[in-house]
């Protein structure tokens, strides 16, 4: 338990330091009384006091790195990073009612925010309008409430959507909302060619992870294919997926287990989409990733690193991808919500700031920094141009984007990235051997998984084996000091007001005729999409499409796992 | 102690984080305790009716959400009119510290907010159990 790594000196090194006397004594010293007596990552991986050359002594600088822009790809997808582009500053933002979300976002753009994220109310995620009885409470709380095409024209309202580009993280009813964007789009003459951006549509992580699941895995696979070719065909621009591991994180997974279940999860859906016909180099460049950066610098930037590489493998070798663009991991970071504590909330502003700086080390291609407020609530307009400006401030004054993959060589990261590539190895094998991911999930291994780490983390806070500030050691009884956003209870009222005259005033019969088309589809192997997307014309509302999937697909309830 | 401790621990409202109520069982569990988990999105009704069926000493609610101010008060009615109001009932989750004065006022025990440990989540419902059964 409390074994100390310090003192495991490896006797078998080779290597000679050049100064013995000021190289030898840190590896020596033993921890102070009352530090953590293990030295290891947040993720509990040991760390030796000391690396040098013999660590990396199979390393081959072609077969584990190579350039930046060279497969395999572990130090960037692009040869000049961001000399040539910044990653894209990305921050998550929405709640209350449209009307609100649609002015964050512009104040965000006029703050020089260069790309859109769209968060959506735990109905809209769950497929409820906003008057239905389960959404009390809950409406514009944990993001924007969107019912219908008429919200999404007001969310969109002024935005330049053939410019801008816009991540929605929307999963289980990911293909309705997509078909409301799509419909803004055509209404504004944006052509479906040119406009660009991602929705998160990634089921996969919400059975493993989030929770936030309408239908059985089965039927909802088949909506994540049926928007993949969809969208590959006549969206040619748009990222219809987001492989996420951030949620993965959230709910207490290590880096590894983060890496290795996203990875694995990407491959089921490659797998699937192949199967109902569709060549891996037509949707491959068009998927996408998402990962935490938690606290642990140099294990996160491994983690980037080795997502690189293990993902160009796959892609190349098991899949058989030719195309270059086929086998890069692209991918968005988010600073680690679960990593912000309600207790002295400015400390968030530093760990946000270490974390950013994670993702930017490790090649990131767009980047949300969480604002300090978000233990509390949703964050305040201050408090998320805070943290917009710590992007910047890393972007414009820390000098480290001048030079692509700065940490590579180092025999720690390099090191530590090998040993992350194998243990993501290792998961991704032991997944196969259960028969993929679908099912793994549906035996309960990644949440078991998963529980066990997050349990094991949690006592080691409560033994201070692992300190965070604020929460087991230096702490205060200062009361809170920042004001926090809250939502009033309004929106839902405004909003059960609005779709009332919504069912009022549309055309009935087109919406009754263009609902039970997709009800006869959905029963068939044909792609949804257009029948979705007529269904948005209509302003037939997510509720009543989610409610015609539920008939014919069922719904998903997880079973207990012990 | 003869009779061990029984808790309901449930999460109502639609969000499906279940990190820490799923830490909280467990670690009730480990210090001795029965410990019945809802699962995910329960409503007020189903919540209540479970404490009765299982006949528990505590009951722990886990939301994120943001509609605890909803959610909670409703289910404290529930608990009255069951006649169950002398069950502990402990809420945990993003619950900012304004909100705390008036869900205490509807039923609450006692609201647990993040940074909380389990052992002190542990330690109270053995002490508030204790004085009751005396």
């Amino acid at each position: 338990m409390t074994k100390d790594q310090a003192v495991e000196i490896e006797p078998r090194s080779k290597y000679t330091p050049a100064d013995p006397e000021t190289a030898s004594s840190p590896v020596h010293e033993t921890p102070s009384e009352g530090s953590p007596a293990r030295f290891t990552t947040l993720s509990g991986v040991p760390v030796q006091p000391l690396y040098t050359p013999d660590d990396l002594a199979d390393f081959d600088y072609r077969r584990d790195l190579g350039d930046p822009g060279e497969y395999p790809f572990t130090r960037g997808i692009h040869r000049t990073m961001y000399r040539g582009k910044l990653w894209t500053m990305r921050q998550f933002s929405g709640f209350g009612s449209p009307q609100d979300t649609n002015a964050r976002l512009h104040y965000l753009l006029k703050q020089g925010q260069t790309g859109l994220s769209i968060a959506f109310d735990l109905p809209t995620l769950m497929g409820y309008d906003s008057d239905h009885p389960l959404a009390e409470g809950e409406v514009g709380k944990c993001g924007v409430a969107i019912s219908s095409l008429a919200d999404m024209e007001v969310l969109l309202g002024g935005l330049p959507l053939e410019q801008v580009t816009t991540s929605m993280t929307i999963n289980s009813p990911a293909a309705i909302i997509w078909a409301m964007y799509l419909v803004v789009a055509e209404k504004n003459g944006a052509d479906w060619k040119k406009i660009s951006g991602t929705t998160q549509n990634d089921i996969l992580k919400e059975y493993i992870a989030q929770k936030e699941y309408i239908f059985p895995p089965e039927p909802s696979m088949r909506l994540v294919v049926d928007t993949i070719t969809f969208g590959a065909r006549e969206v040619p621009r748009w990222n219809p997926i987001s492989i996420s591991g951030y949620h993965i994180r959230e709910a207490g997974s290590t880096a590894v287990q983060e890496l290795a279940f996203t990875l694995r999860d990407g491959m089921e859906y490659v797998e699937w989409v192949m199967r109902a016909g569709m060549d891996v180099d037509e949707f491959a460049p068009r998927m996408s990733f998402f990962f935490n950066a938690h606290n642990d610098l140099f294990e996160e930037i491994a983690k980037y690193r080795a997502a690189r590489k293990v993902w160009a493998r796959v892609c190349r070798e098991r899949y058989g991808a030719k195309n270059p663009r086929s086998w890069l991991c692209r991918f968005h970071t988010q600073t680690a919500g679960c990593s912000l504590t309600a207790q002295q909330p400015y400390n968030n502003v530093i760990r946000t700031t270490i974390q950013a700086l994670a993702g930017v080390l490790g090649g990131t291609q767009s980047l949300h920094t969480n604002s300090l407020d978000e233990a509390w609530a949703l964050p305040t307009e201050s408090a998320v141009t805070l943290a917009l400006r710590t992007q910047q401030v890393i972007a414009h004054e820390s000098g480290v984007p001048n030079t692509v993959d700065p940490l590579a060589g180092s025999y720690f990261v390099e090191k530590l990235t090998l040993e992350t590539e194998r243990a993501c190895w290792d998961y991704i094998e032991r997944i196969d051997a259960l028969g993929g991911m679908v099912a793994a999930v549906e035996k309960g291994f990644p949440q078991r998984e998963i529980h066990e780490a997050a349990y094991t983390y949690q006592r080691q806070l409560e033994r201070k084996e692992k300190i965070i500030v604020g929460v087991n050691e230096f702490v205060t009884d200062e009361k809170r000091s920042i004001d926090i956003l809250v939502i009033d209870e309004a929106v839902a009222r405004h909003q059960s007001e609005k779709l009332a005259e919504l069912r009022r005033t549309r055309d009935q019969a087109r919406v009754q005729s263009a609902l039970e088309a997709l009800r006869g589809a959905a029963g068939t192997d044909r792609n949804l999409m257009p029948h979705i997307l007529e269904c948005v014309r209509a302003y037939a509302t997510l509720g009543e499409m989610c409610d015609v999937l539920r008939r014919v697909f069922g719904t998903y309830e997880e079973p207990a796992f012990g | 102690m003869d009779k061990r401790i029984r808790v309901l621990v449930a999460k109502p409202g639609l969000d499906g984080h279940d990190r820490g109520a799923k830490i909280v069982a467990r670690a009730l569990r480990d210090a001795g305790m029965e410990v019945i988990y809802t699962g995910l999105r329960q409503t007020p009704e189903q919540i209540a009716r479970a404490a009765v069926q299982e006949d528990v000493d505590a009951i722990g609610i886990s939301i994120l959400s943001g509609a605890h101010n909803t959610i909670v008060p409703r289910i404290c009615e529930l608990l009255r009119a069951e006649r169950m109001d002398d069950v502990l009932l402990l809420v945990g989750g993003i619950i900012p510290e304004e909100d705390i004065p008036a869900l205490k006022q509807a039923g609450v025990t006692e609201v647990f907010q993040p940074g909380a440990s389990t052992q002190d989540i542990v330690e109270f419902i053995r002490a508030r159990v204790a004085t009751k059964t005396i």
